[in-house]
This record gives C-alpha cells, structure tokens and sequence, in this order.
C-alpha cells in the first residue's frame, strides 16, 4: 500500500472537511458561552407542574424586563432560561414573580458570568492555546534535533503544527457549524478539549514521526518516499488501536455521560478522530512534501 | 531495567494493596462495616474522603469584587483581608463543610472568592455572604445593678446607638503609655460618632463597652471607659501583642469600612443535577474501560491481559493519588482521568505492537520483549512530555474546571508512564518469561 504517493487526495479530503467549516466560522462566527460572552444563565426546575411550557417561562421573564431571553426546555419541569447577566437583586424579583405564577420552584443551576471576568477568561484561553503550541513545536525540533540529513528537524516540528493546527481548525469549524444549525455553546471546557486534541494530535504525530527517525538511520539506501510510506504501514496498527481505545471511551461517556460534558465529549471525539487522520495521511505525507520543495532547490 | 523482577513485582504489589486500603470507600461486606483509614501524624494529616467539586456534590461558587473606589490605595490590600475573614466568619455561622475561601489581586482588580460544595440553602447562603459587616458599641443593659459590670456576660449588653459608621478607621500602633505596655488599637470617629461616644462615654463612666460584630461579640473581655472622650479619639489598651491588636483593628474596620462586595460570577449547582452527573458518567466510564479491556484481550491475547493487570494497577494508584493529595474531582477532571486511562492504554499499544514486529523479523522470543520495551521508549516520551507542556500550559493559564482537567491529565500521564514502563514490563518478565522456559 502506498499512502504518501496519493497524498494529493487526503489533503484534498482534508479540505473538503475544512472549508466548510471555515466558512460557517467566518459567517456564523462561535456562538458564545457565558464563560466568554457574559450572562445569566439559569436552569429553573418547576415543583408543582408536571408540565411547563417554555414559552409562559419567557412572557414571566419579559415582563419583569430581563434582557435578551431565551428559553429552552431541558426535561419535563425544568427550563433553561439564558439572559444578560442578572444582578442579585433582579434574580429575587424573577423568583419572586415565577413564584407567583408557577408555584414553588428549585433552582438545578444558576451561573452568572460578569463582563469582565469573561473577558479575562477570554484573553487567558487564547494565551494558553498560543502558549502550549510555542512550546510543543521548540520541544519537537529539539526532540528530533539528531535526525539524520537530508531531513531537518525544523521540518518535523513545523509539520506537527500544521497538522495539529489542521484539527482544530476541524474542531472550531464543526463547533460553528453546530453552533449556528443546534445551538451548540462553546464555554471554558470547549478550550480545554481544544487544548486535549492539540495534545493528542501530537502525541499521535510525534509515534509516526518517530518511526521515520529510526528508520531513517536504518534504511538509509531508501529513498525519503520510501522511508516515510514504509514508517507510516508500520505505525498503522498502533495509530488506529490506540485510536478506537480513546474513541470507545469518548463515545461511552457521549451515550451514557452526564449531559453537562456532552458537547465537550463531542469536541473530543472530532477532535482525535481528526488528530489520528491529520498524523497518518498529512503530517508524514507533508514531510515528503517539505523534502522535494528542498531537494529541488539545491 | 533493575536486575531483580521478584523484587520489583513485590514492590508493585505492596504498592497496589497500599493504594487498595487507601481507595477503600465506605462498604458493608459480611456485616462489617469497612473503610479506608485516616492518615493521622503530626506533620501529615489526611482523612483520605474524595474531594467532590461543585459540579457533582453541587452547591455554590461567588466571585464577588471589592469596590475600592473610596478607599486610599496603601489600604486596599487590608481592607480586602478584613473583608475576607468577615466573610470567612459568617460562612463558617452557616456551619458549611470545607468551604473555600480566597481573596485574588489581579490587574487592579480586588476579589474574594467563595466556593461552598454541598450547601443546601444557596439563597440563604448568598445573602448571609453579602451583607455588609456590622459592627456596633454596646453598653450595658439599662436595668442590670451596678455591681453586674465586672461579671457581664455578651447577653447583658444592648445597643449604645455607636455603630459601624460611625468610626473612621481603627489602627493598631504600639502603646506611647508605660503603664500600659504593648499596643493598644487607636478608633477615629467622624463627627456624628464623636459627638454619641461623647454623650456615651459621659454616661456610662467606668462601666465596659463592648465590641459586636455580626451579633459577635469582638476582643471579649469588654474595654472599660475610663475617661470622658470629647474629640471623637479614643484607645482601646488592654496590653494587646501587636498581632492582637491588629486582629481587632482588622474587624474594626470590617464593620467601619464596608467594602462593597459585588457578585461578579456565580454558579449554583443544585444537589441534583450534581447526584445525576456522577451516576451517568460513573457508569459511562465503566462501561469505556469495559470496552477497553475486552479491545485489549481480544486483539493482544495473553499480552493484553497483562496490560488490563497493568491498567487495574494504574487506576488504583492514581485514584490513592488523588486522594492523597486532596484532588478535587470535578466532571472536567474525571474527563481529565478518563483521557489519561486511554494515554495509558496507548503506551501499552506501542509496546505490543513492537514486540509483534520484532518477533514478525525473527527475532526470539526474549529479544522481542526487550526490544519491544526499548524502542517503543522514544515514542512514549516524546509523546507524553508534549502532553505534559500542554497541561501545564493549562493549568497556569486555566480557570477553575481547566485546571482541575489539567491536573487529573498530569497526574495520570506520570503513573501511565510509571505504568507501562515498570508494572506491564515486570508483569510479562515474570509470566511470559517463565511460559517459556518450560
């Protein structure tokens, strides 16, 4: 089998993936959590209704002028009520009000996230990302700094990048898409599995990576095609075993999970299944890519 | 590679059972009531209870800004200690369990925040949090006979109409006075306050004036009034030590310089929800591990039944890990613990895999393994060190659920590592190793 000599069709369905989602997030941009955007989010559980209808929930919430409601139900007597951030005093009032109509209600969770401690946790979250990818690329060129020549451990790290760089543009791409079709948030644990994914990307890239090292200072009558194709059949097993281990995980806690974690769970899954596909069929083929672009030129 | 596998196998062991008696929740089994035990020695001290963050055992979290506007800047730091240790007190009144009390300084920014696990009463909760601190001065009851005033008890004092706006500032300086040596606390009072502690320090001559904050009452035995103060400074001596003094000057100022406190954020996670979430992904969870380990026998055979022991070995020590050093779980952290399962898994992975390869080349038997474990070195350093810059990129950049994530990941990834490399490679030395010799 010869993966790096049709590489022109993986990157091809790469795109496929991405371009889509890059569109949706250029027009749809994130839909925003209160983590990042500010707000009240508040899930109202109704003790003396068997059923309740989002949409009484909203005429008791405009008329007390709570800003920018949306309502949504989350079972059979609990709805999920979302506004700009609400101070203390405004909650009393709605509770008081939702009393009044509703009879006894319990709160299931209420969240209030401030303007400014969401910007924070904006300008942090971005930071982190920026930071850990700076840092895993100086770890890999000086992880591969002894690979033999003609291949240049420059190459390596920057190959991992755009490899991992590639599965989060996947992951944000989908989340836009889902964003804008299901409603779908992005909060704070949207980051940390952004953060996860861009961690097993590499971890994944870096086995095949390291394969191509060793057989590098093996096999040094090959060519560098043959040498990248041959580490990328051997590693194969273990890039898709270790693979299906994760996503079994991922996806028993998707079905049976706890639906505060569903989306993040989600993010996870696109994410690694991206990250396993991005190691095998583009970062191995780029390598072969960045070598030709340079052997050409001397 | 240590020369001696019983030796190490004995440590694993010893190590397992250890991490076992340590995992032990409360169970009933034949009767008996077991469970784990309580760390309990003069430096290190663990009663060894999971530590459930709000996510799961619910309850409540505030991040709540102090409005400094109003308040000098060489006094904004100890009006922020002041206005954490009364917040301190009444969240201790509610009689809360391990609450969580910190006060952050960031980019001019003055905040305390508060995170109760497991409260029932949120509401009470927040409004006993955010009433502004009251301190009054008390005198004694009108109708108690005059000799009551050396043996007054807190209840025997009422309100002298001197409250907490009317002081100024308290400050605590050593004592100019030889009498009294030590430092007393010096109570500036504006000009309302100056003239009442006029009228009450007039009519209430030799008698004590108490101290109450909250309803608390503050520096107990009272103070006795030995002059009367006319120009709204009084002292406070009672040959305090300078901490004491500054203690008192601390909650004095508590109940005189309101900081107001503002709910910037909160979360409140009812009882529920928090029940509900454990449940399902405790149960999500077993059944990924279940599909894990059957994966692994099914596909490696006897070698994956060495890595499901190693697995078994590499849960129990990380969760004795968790406890011991007082891990709080959240949903975000168990995912964290879960990923690391599977990075553990993966190790593994590598491993056998490159045993198969090298025993697909021909290689023997005994070669295969120690070339197998070798090689596949490089692969799960390289791997797991990036892993690790990543969670510790998260965990100083991270709020809240993302460093908790990062923890649990980190703490798993080192006992993977230990894992695979020491507890599979011993386990397969000594059972494999012998399976073919006979």
């Amino acid at each position: 089998m010869n993966i790096v000599s049709k590489r022109n069709w993986f990157f091809v369905f790469s795109l496929l993936i991405i371009i889509p989602g890059v569109i949706g997030l250029a027009t749809w941009r994130l839909r925003l959590g209160i983590d990042f955007s500010g707000g009240t989010l508040w899930e109202i559980k109704f003790e003396q209704r068997d059923q309740i209808r989002p949409q009484e929930v909203q005429e008791v919430f405009s008329r007390e002028g709570a800003e920018a409601v949306s309502t949504a139900p989350t079972g059979q007597n609990t709805v999920l009520v979302r506004m700009k951030t609400a101070d203390e005093k405004k909650i009393e009032e709605l509770k008081t009000n939702l009393a009044a109509s509703f009879g006894k209600t319990t709160d299931v969770r209420l969240e209030t996230v401030g303007p400014t401690v969401s910007k924070e946790l904006t300008r942090k979250a971005l930071m982190a990302v920026a930071i850990a990818i700076l840092a895993i690329v100086l770890y890999i060129t000086w992880s591969f700094r002894h690979v033999p020549k003609p291949a240049s451990s420059l190459a390596f790290g920057v190959c991992t990048i755009i490899a991992l760089v590639h599965d989060v543009i996947v992951v944000v791409g989908i989340f836009a898409i889902l964003g804008h079709f299901l409603a779908i948030e992005v909060d704070s644990l949207f980051i940390t599995a952004l953060l996860t994914v861009i961690g097993f990307s590499v971890h994944d890239t870096i086995v095949v990576f390291d394969r191509i090292r060793e057989n590098l200072k093996k096999y040094s009558a090959f060519s560098f095609e043959e040498v990248v194709n041959h580490s990328i059949l051997q590693t194969f097993a273990r890039s898709l075993n270790t693979s299906l281990t994760v996503v079994f995980v991922l996806l028993a806690l998707f079905l049976f999970g706890g639906e505060s974690i569903k989306n993040f769970i989600l993010a996870l899954l696109i994410g690694i299944i991206s990250g396993t596909y991005s190691s095998i069929f583009n970062a191995a083929p780029l390598l072969v890519v960045w070598h030709n672009i340079v052997s050409r030129r001397r | 590679m240590p020369k001696s596998p019983r030796l190490v196998l004995l440590s694993i062991i010893i190590l397992t059972i250890a991490a076992i008696v340590i995992d032990l929740p409360r169970v009933k089994i034949f009767g008996k009531s077991l469970r784990h035990p309580e760390i309990n020695t003069k430096i290190f001290k663990r009663d060894l209870e999971p530590k459930l963050g709000l996510d799961l055992a619910g309850g409540v979290q505030l991040v709540m800004s102090a409005d400094m506007i109003g308040v000098e800047v060489q006094d904004r730091d100890s009006a922020l200690e002041s206005a954490k240790n009364i917040v301190e007190n009444r969240i201790n009144s509610l009689g809360a369990k391990e609450p969580l009390i910190q006060s952050t300084k960031a980019a001019g920014q003055y905040r305390i925040i508060v995170e109760i696990p497991g409260i029932s009463d949120v509401d009470q909760a927040v409004s006993t949090i955010k009433k502004v601190a009251h301190l009054e001065f008390r005198i004694l009851k009108a109708n108690l006979p005059p000799e009551a005033s050396d043996s007054a008890r807190p209840e025997d004092f009422e309100s002298s109409g001197l409250g907490g706006k009317d002081l100024k500032r308290a400050i605590a300086q050593p004592s100019q006075d030889p009498q009294t040596p030590g430092y007393v606390v010096s109570l500036e009072f504006n000009s309302d306050g100056a003239k009442k502690l006029e009228e009450i320090t007039r009519e209430n001559l030799e008698k004590p004036m108490a101290m109450y904050l909250d309803d608390q009452p503050i520096s107990w035995p009272p103070p006795v009034i030995r002059a009367v103060i006319s120009d709204g400074n009084a002292q406070i001596s009672g040959g305090f030590t300078a901490k004491e003094a500054k203690q008192l000057a601390i909650q004095l100022n508590g109940g005189a310089l309101p900081v107001p406190l503002k709910i910037e954020s909160q979360t409140r996670i009812g009882p529920t929800l928090g029940a509900d979430s454990i449940r399902k992904d405790l149960f999500a969870a077993g059944a990924g591990l279940a599909s894990i380990v059957v994966f692994m026998i099914v596909y490696y055979r006897v070698l994956g039944i060495f890595a499901v022991l190693a697995l078994a070995v590499y849960t129990l020590l990380t969760f004795a890990i968790f406890k011991i050093f007082q891990v709080t779980l959240t949903l975000a952290g168990i995912a964290g613990f879960v990923l690391s399962i599977g990075m553990a898994v993966d190790a593994n992975i590598l491993i056998f895999e490159r045993i198969k390869e090298e025993l697909r080349w021909g290689k023997p038997k005994h070669e295969a393994l120690f070339a197998g474990f070798e090689r596949a070195w490089s692969s799960i350093r390289d791997s797991n060190v990036s892993s690790l810059i990543t969670t510790a990129v998260l965990f100083n950049f991270g709020t809240g659920a993302i460093k908790g994530f990062a923890l649990t990941l980190a703490i798993g990834i080192l006992v993977s590592m230990f894992s695979a490399i020491i507890v599979s490679r011993t386990f397969i030395r000594m059972f494999w190793g012998i399976s073919i010799k006979k």
